[in-house]
């Protein structure tokens, strides 16, 4: 296996710019501080050729963000995105690969643009299809994802949630990627609608030798489609392992309470035992570990030392104090 | 037991451009007191305007067009808005999936948690501030006397929430209709969520209709559990016997294409097809188009048939078999 997306040390950080009254303020000698949201934080790992990579966490750890520094639309503010050893940023043609799935399929698609050219538009521009061709190439595309070739007239309005998702698809592959990053690619459908939607992206994996990056907060999700599973909390990955030896024996405490808290159907009417505690702001990040204040095995050293991502067996990674023990 | 709420033949329908859109075709169930109900279906069900029916909250162009509400034996269907202003908020209470659909922006939780008491009661400012502190600490928010000088902005997600449910239990109601309280939130936030409506409900033995689309969730929480397709119920059973052995052919298709239900990388059991328009409804079943075990009986809408205790819409249900 080799390495096809490599994220190396990578943070990205937003700034709020100072408005002119708290520059002002400043001048006069008030103290006005930028806010820095670090949004992802010295992040590594490797997405190799062929395979899935789940990233989960909850709302505000940075997974997002990190799926839009890996293709290319956000540029890193510290570290390296390579795709096959090249920069994304600056190799020429290095993105055309990888193409990115968003979450909300109503704002995704431009409401003015025609199914035919949401779809073929990309490929056109990228020369990898003639003109003339554009309209079968597309027609056959909408046939792989499921819709019906007539639909190239259409505007997106016209669409129910889960074609919109095929339409998205559809837009993806149209320039022949080799990587998808799925954001939240299911979360807005119903259940009985995503089931076919997660069909068809392990359908086209088989026939295009597809690899993913596939960013959910459903853990049921990411079991059923990963290879690996990479988890992160409050722009930090805290536990890399193999989706069947995370989801039997989670090593870092935050993963094993992620895992506790999924409601299934299988356990019933149970009681329910929550960990304590909220996400903190990441504008204001705990000191340390930034999951000791939740955490039930936070010892002193917690607080003040951040644990460092390392291997604690073969293939899997996890940045907690208590394997130091 | 008793019986807290029985609707009959609930129908709510909405005029559009295109035509009245049935979104509640012919609902009936029963709620005891102190029972948890979870209402399960996916967008365009039906589930919450069923929800917004029952407290009187249809406004044009939509309209209860027939059946019957009744709550505590009192017909609540066409009901005078004085008499539902006293009992909304007082005997039945709501929780929305945005808490910010409770809360008012401008106003501080005091202000309106205490104007929220003094709406239905004859008592002093500040033994309705007591009970407010009071129900804040119940729902788990710490510091309750502080927090209850702040405003809705000053709150995360989770703990808005906790404050719309403990705005819902001031009066200690009969009812709570709970309209997918905890979609909106993360893993862990729901879990603690859920925790504290299973206290609070069981500490009070207020009952409680808790509408959501993910079958996982009422699978903790439920007593029974209610199937809504296009409109109308389609199977209604003890949560265990609806989970376990579902008997219409789409909550079997629904508890298969949770991805739980498949081995890890192995083609998912999916429904074919999407919900129909319920502009376009044709007469009959309305998940004929989708269903396997569709035959000619299908286009003529099945009864809710009731079997020890199972209520299925279907012509042909999934019987267990005999051992």
């Amino acid at each position: 296996m080799s390495a096809l997306l490599e994220f190396d040390v990578v943070s990205k950080r937003f700034a709020k710019r100072l408005d002119a009254i708290e520059r002002l303020a400043r001048r006069l000698g008030a103290h006005v501080a930028e806010h820095t949201v670090h949004a992802v934080d010295r992040v590594s790992f490797v997405v190799n050729e062929g395979e899935v990579v789940g990233l989960v966490g909850e709302s505000g750890c940075g997974k997002s963000t990190l799926g839009r520094v890996g293709c290319g639309l956000y540029a890193p503010s510290d570290g390296a995105v390579r795709y096959r050893g090249q920069p994304v940023q600056t190799a020429d043609g290095a993105r055309r690969p990888i193409q990115m799935i968003f979450q909300d399929p109503f704002a995704s698609l431009n409401p003015r643009m025609r199914v035919g050219e949401i779809v073929g538009e990309a490929p056109r521009v990228h020369g990898l299809v003639a003109s003339g061709e554009v309209e079968d190439y597309v027609a056959g595309l909408l046939q792989r994802v499921g819709l019906d070739a007539g639909f190239v007239r259409r505007y997106p309005h016209q669409f129910s949630g889960g074609q919109r998702a095929r339409v998205g698809i559809a837009r993806a592959l149209a320039v022949k990627p080799e990587l998808l990053i799925c954001d939240e690619a299911v979360a807005a459908l119903d259940v009985s609608i995503q089931a076919q939607v997660l069909n068809l992206f392990l359908d086209l994996r088989d026939e295009f030798g597809l690899t993913y990056l596939f960013i959910s907060h459903d853990l049921g999700v990411v079991r059923h489609l990963s290879n690996r599973v990479v988890v992160m909390y409050l722009g930090r990955v805290v536990e890399i392992a193999a989706t069947e030896a995370l989801f039997a024996a989670p090593n870092h405490p935050y993963t094993q309470a992620l895992l506790v808290e999924v409601p299934r159907i299988d356990r019933r009417r149970r009681t329910f035992v929550p960990i304590k505690g909220e996400i903190p702001s990441p504008l204001a990040p705990p000191s340390g570990c930034h999951f000791h204040p939740r955490c039930p095995h936070a010892m002193p050293r917690c607080a003040s030392e951040a644990p460092l991502l390392r291997e604690i067996a073969p293939g899997r990674q996890s940045a907690c104090h208590l394997n130091d023990r | 037991m008793t019986t807290l709420l029985s609707i009959r033949n609930l129908r709510t329908e909405f005029a559009t451009r295109d035509g009245v859109l049935p979104a509640v075709g012919d609902v009936s169930f029963d709620l005891e007191r102190g029972e948890v109900l979870g209402l399960v279906g996916e967008s365009g069900s039906g589930k919450s305007v069923t929800g917004f029916s029952i407290l009187g909250l249809i406004d044009p162009p939509g309209r209860i067009a027939g059946g019957s509400i009744l709550f505590n034996g009192e017909e609540l269907v066409g009901i005078g808005p004085e008499r539902m202003r006293a009992l909304r908020g007082r005997r039945i209470a709501m929780i929305f999936q945005d808490p910010m659909m409770t809360l008012n922006p401008v106003l501080s939780i005091e202000t309106q948690m205490v104007e929220t008491v003094l709406a239905h009661e004859n008592t002093s400012h500040a033994a309705a501030r007591d009970r407010s502190i009071a129900a804040l600490a119940r729902v788990g928010i710490a510091s309750p006397a502080e927090r209850l000088a702040q405003y809705p902005h000053q709150f995360s997600g989770g703990m808005r929430q906790r404050v719309a449910i403990a705005i819902a239990l001031l009066h200690s109601p009969d009812l709570i209709i709970a309209d997918e309280p905890t979609t909106a939130l993360d893993v862990t936030v729901q879990g603690q969520i859920l925790y504290e409506m299973q206290k609070l409900v069981r500490e009070s033995g207020t009952a409680l209709v808790w509408i959501t689309h993910d079958l996982a969730v009422v699978a903790g929480l439920a007593d029974r559990i209610a199937v809504m397709y296009a409109g109308r119920i389609v199977e209604l059973g003890d949560a265990d016997a609806v989970l376990e052995a579902p008997r219409h052919p789409y909550t079997r298709g629904l508890l298969d294409s949770v991805p739980a239900a498949t081995a890890p990388g192995q083609r998912l059991r999916q429904i074919s097809g999407s919900t129909p328009s319920l502009l376009k409804l044709a007469p009959g079943c309305a998940f004929r188009e989708r269903c396997s075990r569709a035959a000619a009986a299908c286009s003529a809408m099945p009864e809710l048939d009731d079997r020890d205790g199972r209520r299925v819409r279907c012509h042909f249900p999934l019987i267990e078999a005999v051992v």
